[in-house]
């Protein structure tokens, strides 16, 4: 009996270690299906015009002229510094519109706030598609077109995040926000004081995600806006790059989306924690 | 002295209410200032907009012309003749139903995979995250390159002595390759999804399967997909949402071309309303957009919401 049993541990053993040799083995070539294209897009940007077409993925001669050309060529300082300033702004609102709305959603009790509440989450169902030719109506009724204002106005407050706080806010004992009524602090020093730093974590997860989310914003921004100067980096790249395929410019293309994706990955990289369970606790609820 | 104890209490009481009124009214104006502005803000920039492309949609608005007067369904009676848009219509649904399948299946072999593996697991997770935080344009322009006539993936195919492919110059290639890129770009936030979603599976469930001799396939058929329903439903809504609305990538990577063998219904918005001018029968479309969405998401509800209890 214990033999069998002996023999079936012994066979069992390297049939477990060969399955995880090739889940490993898939999960690693996952990974270089993940990443090359990214590192093709920085290999190409680093190569001189002859090497474009040839395979190396580290180039014989590496040159930093591309980035210099599309700065030339381009206004690529204005539209890294648009975009920056729009997504600085926005998430700045975001975050104390969305904070405050969420609290309030969250430890509040009154008459009407399930209806409130369910009003602003459905419009997260309105395809953005269907609000772009008002919105564009709008802004062209006030003249809003072509500024920083004109790209800004539909993204103040947002329901995504109205609800990722009252997620968050939800957690806080209203035991504590009790003991601060008694002790005579009144509700905006609750709000600033005790609520808003228990749920700072949240909070960077919010400021994260709605500054990738404007950074990368892409058909609001391409409508709205009408002079090169006032556009954002993925307008800019695909105004920039439409010109420049005709003559195959690929290494000046390539070192254009770099620019653009570079700053996002280097932000994922260390905010990840905060990223990943954001999304994690947004998509689970 | 009892009067005077009484005048006190009263004056006391007094006060006391007036301390609490001042309490509940502060309350309530805190409530009114925090919720008023997004309430305001959503209505004036969601609510009313809707009914204004509502609005639109029944007029022949041109954007170059003064008056707007009122059609009907005209709009929609001429989209609908509109050979492009039953093709867009056609094509968006080709995006859906590659897409949303493609990305849950794969999101959920990832997730069973690193959930299977002790060591690497946040390596792992952080790599297959990298390309859902990256622009959309961006992306699609880098794919655009390694599938050009003499970019990477032909100069590959050739070297392996294959013939070399049209990929997006080809009526039949285009499309599944950007729903392809779609899939590659979302596998991450698709995996983290499950992974959340596993982790909150009891181990029990497994245990006691496997003391009643259950393999490692009727494990996942009888405990994980009914256990997982709830997130494969808020999954699949979210992608097929997501599949609908197919711009950036299109725009990018084809155009819409060739042939308009990848043009959606937002691309045919887009050009109706910004390149045409017909802001009404854009407008339009968008309606005919949202009621697709709002269909197939309470559809979906319906359909996939079955109530598993254990």
């Amino acid at each position: 009996m214990s033999s069998v049993r002996e023999i079936r541990a012994s066979n069992r053993f390297p049939v477990e270690k060969l399955r995880m040799i090739f889940v490993y083995l898939l999960l690693i070539a996952g990974v270089g299906i993940m990443l090359f294209p990214f590192l093709w897009m920085v290999a190409t940007s680093f190569k001189i015009p002859q090497d474009v077409y040839n395979l190396r993925l580290i180039p014989e001669t590496i040159t930093f002229d591309n980035y210099a050309t599309i700065f030339k060529k381009a206004p690529f300082s204005e539209w890294i510094k648009n975009t920056l300033i729009i997504s600085l702004i926005a998430t700045t609102t975001v975050v104390i519109f969305d904070t405050a709305t969420g609290y309030v959603l969250a430890k509040f009790s009154f008459i009407g706030k399930q209806l409130i509440f369910i009003i602003i989450i459905s419009t997260i169902m309105v395809p953005t598609e269907m609000l772009i030719i008002p919105w564009y109506l709008i802004a062209n009724e006030f003249g809003w077109s072509d500024t920083y204002w004109g790209v800004l106005f539909p993204g103040i407050i947002t329901a995504f995040g109205i609800f990722l706080m009252r997620q968050f806010m939800d957690s806080i004992p209203s035991d504590l926000l009790d003991a601060a009524r008694v002790d005579g602090l009144n509700e905006w020093s609750i709000l600033l004081n005790i609520a808003i730093p228990l749920v700072k974590p949240a909070i960077v997860t919010l400021i994260i995600l709605t500054f990738i989310g404007n950074w990368n914003q892409f058909i609001w921004p391409l409508i709205v806006l009408q002079t090169e100067e006032k556009f954002t980096l993925p307008v800019g790249i695909v105004y920039f790059s439409s010109e420049l395929k005709d003559t195959s410019n690929w290494i000046l293309i390539m070192a254009g989306t770099t620019i653009s994706i570079a700053p996002l990955i280097l932000i994922f990289l260390i905010f990840q924690k905060q990223i990943i369970r954001g999304i994690a606790l947004s998509g689970m609820k | 002295m009892l009067t005077h104890v009484l005048r006190l209490t009263a004056r006391k009481s007094r006060e006391l209410f007036r301390i609490r009124l001042s309490y509940r009214t502060q309350r309530y104006l805190f409530i009114y200032i925090v919720l008023g502005i997004p309430l305001l803000y959503f209505l004036s920039t969601r609510i009313v907009p809707i009914l204004y492309a509502f609005n639109v949609s029944v007029r022949d608005w041109n954007l170059l012309s003064s008056d707007q007067p009122f059609v009907g369904f005209e709009n929609f009676s001429l989209l609908f003749n509109d050979g492009i848009f039953r093709k867009s219509i056609v094509n968006t649904f080709k995006f859906v139903v590659i897409g949303v399948p493609g990305q849950l299946i794969v999101g959920l072999a990832v997730a069973l995979l690193l959930q299977s593996i002790h060591r690497f697991r946040g390596f792992f997770r952080t790599i297959y995250f990298i390309p859902y935080v990256t622009s959309i344009i961006a992306v699609s322009w880098v794919f655009r390159w390694i599938l050009m006539r003499n970019g990477w993936l032909n100069e590959v195919l050739l070297q392996l002595g294959l013939e070399p492919q049209l990929f997006l110059q080809s009526p039949h290639q285009a499309l599944i390759l950007i729903t392809l890129t779609m899939i590659w770009q979302s596998i991450g936030f698709q995996m983290l999804v499950f992974m959340t979603g596993l982790e909150a599976i009891p181990r029990m469930y497994y245990e006691a399967a496997s003391i009643d001799g259950a393999g490692a396939w009727r494990k996942f058929v009888h405990i994980t997909l009914p256990l997982l329903n709830p997130v494969i439903v808020f999954s699949a809504v979210i992608g097929v949402i997501a599949y609908l609305q197919s711009f950036g990538q299109v725009l990018s990577m084809t155009n819409g071309g060739p042939l308009n063998s990848t043009t959606t219904m937002v691309l045919h918005i887009y050009n109706l309303a910004f390149l045409q001018f017909k802001m009404g029968r854009a407008a339009a479309a968008t309606v005919v957009l949202f009621a697709i969405i709002l269909l197939l998401t309470l559809l979906q509800l319906k359909v996939l919401k079955k109530n598993v209890e254990y």
